[in-house]
């Protein structure tokens, strides 16, 4: 399989504070990489960096051959043509509706579509997330559930060859998580996605991720599929898993 | 205090202040590339003139109406003394075409406008919209500065004149109650002392006072960091410093004109 993201030896800090460390990471085709670690240890500082939100230090990111941090404004925009990226908080549009959020990537990177089409394809990526009701719906009307398949739907539009989500559960009823995480592996299904999912929620990771990063210090420490990584006599992740299998006993 | 401790929070600010400076150089040296280059939003242009213009009507209306009727009432005890009063359609119009028009105005549109503009646009920030266009491959320079910069830089010319007509008609009313003066009399001394230099100063105030307050505005809120509080205080300093550079500007074009004079 080939790869499509390729991270090589990454640093970024911010000030004094350092915060990736000589990262590595590869990513293949129609894959789904968790990518675990505490609050505040660069999980989310990665994919903006894959995404071009940021510029790293030192290292290499490459998505689909092309070093990210190199492209000018044009090619850049391009390649994020190819990504989708679904934010924590979802980052609707909060004065769109949800018809709009949908069509404002699509009628603003496709010129000449026609209404028609335009309308297709809306209905298309809210029908695969199953809230057609909410169409004329403003993002203040929805739940946290609904926004983030918004989120995610406005992404699909586009028909993204990689997903990044940062947090899809975070904040969720773990109903709703399981419905998150049941629509992400549709996503790769159907979409043939390369995802990089990243979370603290186990139950997330052991449901979606192909594979499972734990990020400590900086550093990839452990990759694996999940029963690799948490069979691991680590006291951190031993730590983690037990926190994590606690909590959702507690949720249950 | 030692020397020796003060020094650096003093030399900090310095870098601080020339830090800021640089980055507000840069922004707006962006939005103009970025205002000349690529499509134009429309739509969005179109909306933030309603926003801008069409909704700050009434409070103009309220504020130009009063300043008319009240300044006229002020000023008529010291132009009595000296039998003047005659001069009161001259006085007030030379004073609002000349310098309360586009000031009221800007200042009014700093409040409401430059406020919601720089809350607005820190809400999206701290909330990771505007991150979401860039990712979208949107450019959110042009969608959502250039089309409020120039909104407001056409928008506040247009409600300055608004305001001129409705502070002359608070005028006319309080001299017309006072005087018995009427209408074509009173715009026939009113205009009688306004020459073309008056109003193409007007034009430049106002167009420069909207610039700034949509530019400032839009910096102010694409800058906003630290959550709900951020927002807050991108939306307070959107206004202070706006109001601050209209002063400045006021002096400075007031300045320069007189040459012409």
């Amino acid at each position: 399989m080939e790869k499509t993201i390729e991270i090589k030896d990454l640093y970024k800090s911010f000030g004094s504070l350092d915060v990736l460390l000589g990262v590595n990471l590869d990513v293949y085709e129609n894959e789904n990489v968790v990518v675990l670690g505490r609050s505040g240890t660069g999980k989310s500082v990665l994919i903006k960096i894959i995404a071009g939100l940021l510029s790293p230090d030192r290292g290499q990111v490459k998505v689909f051959g092309q070093s990210v941090p190199d492209l000018d404004k044009k090619e850049l925009n391009a390649l994020r043509l190819k990504i989708g990226f679904s934010f924590q908080n979802s980052a609707l549009y909060d004065s769109m509706t949800v018809r709009e959020n949908l069509e404002f990537p699509l009628v603003r990177n496709i010129k000449n579509m026609t209404r028609a089409e335009i309308d297709k394809a809306v209905e298309e990526v809210i029908d695969g997330v199953g809230l057609k009701k909410t169409l004329d719906q403003m993002p203040s009307e929805l739940s946290g559930g609904q926004r983030k398949r918004i989120g995610i739907a406005r992404t699909l539009i586009m028909n993204p060859k990689i997903m990044l989500y940062d947090e899809p559960t975070a904040g969720l009823d773990p109903i709703t998580c399981q419905e998150i995480n049941d629509l992400m592996n549709e996503v790769k299904e159907r979409y043939r996605t390369s995802s990089i999912i990243i979370t603290h929620d186990l139950t997330c990771a052991k449901e979606t991720g192909d594979r499972v990063a734990v990020l400590f210090d900086g550093k990839f420490k452990y990759q694996g599929t999940f029963e690799e990584v948490f069979s691991n006599p680590d006291p951190r992740i031993r730590n983690f898993y037990d926190y994590n299998f606690i909590e959702s006993k507690l949720q249950d | 205090m030692s020397r020796e401790a003060t020094k650096p929070v003093f030399s900090e600010k310095i870098d601080d202040w020339l830090l800021g400076f640089y980055n507000a150089f840069e922004f707006v040296k962006l939005v103009f590339k970025e205002a000349f280059s690529g499509d134009f939003e429309f739509n969005e242009f179109v909306r933030q003139c309603y926003h801008i213009g069409l909704r700050s009507l009434p409070l103009i209306s309220l504020t130009g109406f009063v300043t008319g009727f009240v300044f006229t009432k002020q000023s008529r005890p010291s132009l009595m003394e000296f039998g003047a009063t005659s001069w009161l359609p001259s006085l007030v119009t030379i004073a609002i075409v000349r310098a309360l028009a586009p000031l009221v105005t800007s200042l009014i549109c700093s409040g409401k406008i430059g406020s919601g503009i720089g809350a607005e646009l820190g809400s999206m920030k701290v909330t990771e919209q505007i991150d979401a266009m860039e990712v979208s491959a949107v450019n959110p320079i042009r969608y959502l500065v250039v089309t409020r910069v120039l909104a407001s830089t056409i928008t506040i010319p247009i409600l300055s004149f608004y305001c001129a007509l409705v502070a002359l008609a608070g005028c006319f009313l309080n001299v017309t109650v006072n005087e018995g003066t009427n209408l074509y009399a009173f715009f026939e001394k009113g205009f009688d002392s306004i020459v073309f230099l008056d109003v193409i100063t007007a034009v430049i105030k106002a167009v420069s006072f909207g610039f700034t307050i949509g530019m400032i505005g839009c910096y102010k809120g694409f800058n906003a960091s630290n959550g709900t509080q951020g927002v807050g205080k991108a939306a307070n300093s959107s206004v202070v410093l706006s109001m601050f550079l209209i002063f400045i500007e006021e002096i400075f074009i007031v300045q320069v004109t007189n040459w012409f004079r």
